[in-house]
């Protein structure tokens, strides 16, 4: 199963933020412009970290914000947010972070193929940073595999 | 064998790091169910489970067990799941 295609309104690149938590709320308004999630996703997302830590960052320089399936997911999305300055998380290994996906899901059930495909991209240790360094939105869907603006089917 | 992948939610991470872990066996040729569980289920998932992995932020929620638990840094790293597998099977 590939990723969901990832619209403009999903990707932003090189944002300027001063801690996780700008970096979290920039993952979480990309969601909601693309329309997959409601606000309330960004602060659910949010809250995952003020309770359980900084886990969300699950390889060097990578945070996944996430939070359960919940009514303000719309539909299923991903969206990415690299970031100008890396900030922190409060990682041991894994900090800085200077790429944030944010991932919504509508059951627990549909998202276990979608990562899938997202372990597979990642296995290949290069692509965080060069999602890190990458200028414009078509560059980042060729490194996750999904298509770019000029691929799109009509 | 049972192996219980741990993240806070029990979506995304957990699940990245199941699938990993099956590759990891895989390449050591360890056959072994691993399933992937929140916080609030560890400790009833877990209860038969011979490892837990999960990320060090996490360690302290998962409470009494006798499981070993793996610390993993990096989740897309088959390398560490396999090395640290290796070592907590062996």
């Amino acid at each position: 199963m590939p990723l969901p295609p990832l619209p403009p309104e999903a990707i932003a690149i090189g944002v300027h933020v001063d801690d996780w938590r700008a970096a979290v709320t920039a993952a979480g308004e990309a969601l909601e412009r693309s329309g997959a999630t409601a606000p309330e996703y960004t602060q659910r997302m949010i809250a995952v970290i003020e309770e359980f830590g900084a886990y969300v960052v699950i390889a060097p320089g990578l945070a996944l914000a996430h939070a359960r399936p919940g009514p303000d997911v719309h539909s299923e999305g991903l969206s990415i947010v690299t970031l100008a300055d890396p900030v922190a998380f409060g990682h041991p290994h894994n900090d800085p972070v200077s790429v944030v996906l944010g991932l919504a899901v509508t059951s627990s059930d549909e998202h276990v193929l979608l990562v899938a495909e997202l372990a597979n991209v990642f296995n290949d240790a290069l692509v965080i940073p060069s999602l890190a360094a990458a200028t414009d939105a078509d560059t980042i869907r060729a490194l996750l595999g999904v298509p770019t603006s000029t691929e799109e089917p009509s | 064998m049972k192996i219980v992948a741990l993240c806070g939610v029990g979506v995304g991470t957990s699940a990245i790091l199941k699938i990993n872990a099956e590759r990891a066996l895989e390449r050591l040729d360890i056959e072994a169910d691993v399933t992937a569980t929140d916080v609030a289920g560890v400790s009833t998932v877990g209860a038969d489970a011979q490892v837990i992995l999960t990320s060090s932020e996490l360690v302290a929620a998962i409470g009494k067990t006798n499981a070993d638990i793996v610390v993993i840094d990096n989740y897309f790293d088959v390398d560490e799941l396999a090395a640290k597998l290796e070592i907590a099977l062996g």
